[in-house]
């Protein structure tokens, strides 16, 4: 496996979040993570990559324990994550943007340049130079993944990557995230989309107050639209 | 006109180390979010080591090596302070991080008088600048020159250290989004320490290129840090152009405010400063911050008035208390005394730190303002001592509500050293204008009405005040001005959504605070027979806040507490020792690192901990605060 969450638990000061999580990721697969806004998607990823201080629980990622490593160790060790809310440097322009990612190649995982993330992404190429803070919401978006790229991971946690995009980015960002796992990347991807997450997923999970509920390929989920109307419909 | 032209190059001189201090002051601050109180002292350290290498090594090298090694030496103390005791708190309130580092700064000057003892140090002129040079008929140093050429020298370094590097690019990202920076697979670790060297370096090379200019002395640190917190809160915290621009700027204004106004040449900086603050709140380089993170608060632990049997528990304290003069000596009664104008001093800090969020670092202004309303009441009209002591707080709430329509403009950090820097002002006011406040002389003969006269007496007016005082701001605090302040602490933008004018709450508490402060202040003068400028130091303010501290931020009378404990001790620890500041110093590190939380804090803590078991995780220094998603 390449990704093992098993009984992660999180809290926010005296606020429980997320009841004994567990999922897996298997080598090259695209995994999604499907629940409604506020359902502890994004605490899950931010847990496992060590953003919440107060976690307990075991994360294994490629064979080794990374439950109690500092953030920088657990991406150095190639798991990448790319924040729902992007958190874009806006000082900074697209390539120092870039440079912020850069981690040396990992013999693992495929080796991303700028040439090749500005082939993946070419709206970036044509504004390397451009401050993060004056680009679209959809520039931002790719500028975010490519940034995660930067640092050559052999997993990527996409959190909504969807979100908030016009349909013409989102047909590209399907495109990048196929691309991603033709070139090798394991992928989570957490979304409130399943459109969307049928288009690139393997299998799913979906969470729903801090639990995950149900775990399957997606077509699984299809045989199942008493789940799919219980936990992801509006 | 020569005269003007030489008067502006000794500003662009002097504004050269300035802006080398500020701009450390201002990197530091970017990356780590600490406002480095202790920065001012690295730029003495630096002027210290450099004025002894110097006098040591030999020769035009010996000279130019000796500074540049000095700075290299200070910047390597400050790794070690960063990786023992900053690194603990990067996660507390930055109001724990002002105080450790003004801590550090209390060590340090004692350690200074210590190694190189209490006089003035010459140091040598620097090989190569010993001359001046004519301007028509004018002398400039041509050490001057030197410097006037450093200034932008080091900003373009600086510039292409930022712009050009991997470190900059880096630096910059964390500038902004220090959490997205980790999690792009930097360790922030070696990030903080080696920005907190750069900015260290130059604050000791700005103190060592001092050296051919001015004598080294133990104060210097206390007069650059509040210069470079005016030139940070002008050119914007966390730019370096605005520090360079505020730098020349300020210097300027040093240098032709003496031709103004030759007596308080400070004035001029504080109405530049004032009209900045109005136009650009943020300065004239710097960006609107993102919503701060909130000034006290380590855990949420409800506020509720007292029960009544508290109430009878306090009433009982209160009545011993006042049994004191039946059994105590007149010392102690004068100890008594002070304790109890010190805990009005304490609440009304704590009214305006806790209550209302607002951490001021400069609240000895309105405290000495009060004890020098008393001394202007009494010396100049002759007013008797009753009506004295309800005027002679007014010019504390006229000070505050001047200062205050200020402060309350800004918050967080800004605040701080806004409010620092107008407590310095009132100091220098009160200090240089001599005709008036009799300078460093002070007023003197300020004695009590023979109603109050005696050490008894005196007790009980101070006790009952201190009483009525904490009574009053505690009744303030549940009622809806109380809840209308909280809120706004809490919240500004909801607060201001359903309908609470937030800068007016603010400024009112502000005001409330200060006149208050003045209350104490007006008792002091009395206690002690006269005023003195260090009635609205600097440490006095910072007195203060430890007495809040220590007491505990978040209750709602731990400032009684406070400072009751810390001025006991503060009295025993001066009369037990000469090196009070760094036994201080070393003892307010102490608290912020190990009792975040206060005596009566860490009480109610045990106390909860004994009605429940302890919530999952809750440790004693906060984790950072996170927002649910």
């Amino acid at each position: 496996m390449k990704l093992t969450v098993q009984d992660l638990n999180s809290h926010y000061g005296p606020a429980h979040i997320l009841f004994d999580i567990g999922f897996e990721v298997g080598e090259g697969e695209v995994v999604a993570l499907l629940g409604r806004n506020g359902a502890g998607k994004s605490t899950t990823f931010r847990s496992i990559v060590g953003l919440v201080a107060q976690r307990s629980g075991r994360i294994t990622f490629e064979g080794k324990d990374v439950s109690t490593k500092p953030t920088h160790e657990i991406v150095r060790e190639g798991l990448g994550y790319v924040p729902e809310e992007r958190r874009i440097f806006t000082d900074l322009t697209v390539e120092e943007n870039l440079e912020v990612g850069r981690q040396p190649k990992r013999p693992n995982a495929p080796h991303w340049t700028r040439e090749k993330l500005f082939a993946l992404f070419p709206n970036l190429g044509e504004m390397k130079n451009r401050p993060g803070g004056r680009m679209s919401g959809g520039e931002q978006q790719m500028l975010t993944i490519a940034r995660t790229l930067m640092g050559n991971p052999s997993l990527v946690l996409l959190d909504e990557p969807s979100e908030g995009l016009s349909p013409k980015i989102v047909e590209q960002m399907v495109d990048a995230i196929l691309t991603m796992k033709k070139e090798g990347v394991s992928i989570v991807v957490s979304e409130q989309n399943l459109h969307f997450a049928r288009l690139i997923s393997d299998r799913a999970y979906i969470i729903e107050r801090g639990r995950i509920c149900f775990g399957g390929t997606m077509a699984e989920l299809d045989a199942r639209p008493d789940i799919r109307d219980a936990h992801l419909s509006l | 006109m020569a005269f003007y032209v030489v008067q502006f190059l000794t500003g662009l001189a002097s504004a050269a180390s300035l802006f080398l201090v500020a701009s450390g002051l201002s990197i530091i601050f970017g990356v780590t979010r600490i406002v480095n109180f202790a920065h001012g002292a690295f730029y003495m350290i630096g002027a210290y080591i450099a004025f002894t290498l110097t006098e040591r090594l030999s020769g035009a090298f010996g000279f130019w090596g000796g500074i540049v090694l000095a700075a290299f030496a200070v910047a390597l103390i400050g790794v070690i302070v960063e990786m023992v005791l900053l690194r603990r708190i990067y996660h507390a309130p930055e109001l724990f991080q002002l105080l450790a580092t003004f801590g550090l700064t209390l060590m340090v000057e004692d350690l200074v008088v210590l190694i190189w003892g209490p006089d003035d140090l010459v140091g040598r002129r620097a090989p190569g600048f010993r001359g001046a040079i004519d301007f028509f008929g004018q002398n400039i140093p041509s050490y001057d020159l030197f410097l006037i050429v450093l200034g932008p020298v080091v900003l373009g370094i600086l510039w292409l250290l930022f712009q050009r590097t991997r470190w900059g690019v880096l630096v910059r990202a964390a500038t902004q989004d220090r959490d997205m920076v980790a999690a792009l697979g930097v360790n922030q670790k070696w990030l903080f320490t080696s920005v907190f060297a750069v900015g260290v370096f130059l604050a000791a090379l700005g103190g060592a290129l001092q050296i051919p200019r001015d004598a080294v002395h133990h104060a210097m640190d206390l007069r650059i840090i509040v210069e470079v917190f005016v030139v940070v809160v002008i050119g914007g915290l966390g730019s370096i152009v605005g520090a360079f621009v505020a730098a020349v700027l300020v210097s300027e204004l040093n240098a032709f405010g003496i031709l103004i106004f030759p007596k308080i040449s400070i004035i001029l900086v504080f109405l530049v400063m004032a009209v900045v603050l109005i136009v650009r709140p943020w300065g004239l380089f710097g960006k609107p911050e993102a919503a701060a993170r909130k000034t006290p608060g380590l855990t949420v632990n409800p506020w509720r008035p007292l029960t009544s049997n508290e109430r009878l528990m306090a009433l009982a304290a209160l009545i011993v208390a006042a049994m004191l003069p039946l059994f105590a000596g007149n010392y102690l009664l004068t100890v008594g005394s002070e304790i109890a104008i010190f805990v009005i001093f304490a609440v009304s800090l704590h009214f305006l730190m806790s209550v209302g969020g607002l951490a001021s670092f400069g609240h000895a202004a309105y405290f000495g303002l009060g004890a020098y309303g008393i001394a202007f009441l009494a010396k100049m009209a002759g007013l008797p001592m009753i009506v004295c002591l309800l005027l002679g707080p007014l010019l504390g709430c006229m000070g505050a509500a001047v200062f205050g329509f200020f402060a309350v403009q800004l918050s967080g950090v800004y605040f701080a050293m806004l409010t620092l820097a107008f407590a310095q002002i009132v100091w220098s006011i009160a200090f240089q204008w001599v005709n008036v406040t009799g300078g460093d002389n002070g007023i003197l003969g300020l004695w009590p009405s023979s109603w109050a006269a005696s050490p008894s007496r005196f007790y009980w007016l101070s006790l009952g005040v201190a009483a009525l005082v904490t009574v009053a701001l505690r009744a303030m605090v549940f009622s809806p001005f109380g809840y209308a302040l909280r809120a706004t602490r809490d919240s500004g933008l909801r607060s201001e959504a359903i309908g609470i004018d937030a800068k007016r709450i603010q400024w009112t508490a502000f005001v409330i605070a200060g006149t208050t402060a003045g209350i104490g202040g007006a008792l002091f003068a009395y206690l002690k027979g006269s005023v003195f400028p260090d009635n609205l130091g600097i440490s006095l303010s910072v007195d203060a806040l430890v007495m809040v501290l220590l007491g505990g931020v978040e209750t709602v009378s731990g400032a009684v507490i406070g400072a009751i404990v810390y001025k006991a001790l503060n009295i025993w620890l001066v009369s037990q020792t000469d090196l009070s500041k760094l036994v201080l110093g070393g003892f307010i590190m102490l608290i912020v690192v190990v009792f975040p939380k206060g005596i009566v804090g860490t009480l109610e803590m045990l106390a909860q901990r004994r009605k429940k078991a302890s919530p999952p995780g809750s440790p004693l220094l906060a984790k950072p605060i996170e927002s649910a998603e």
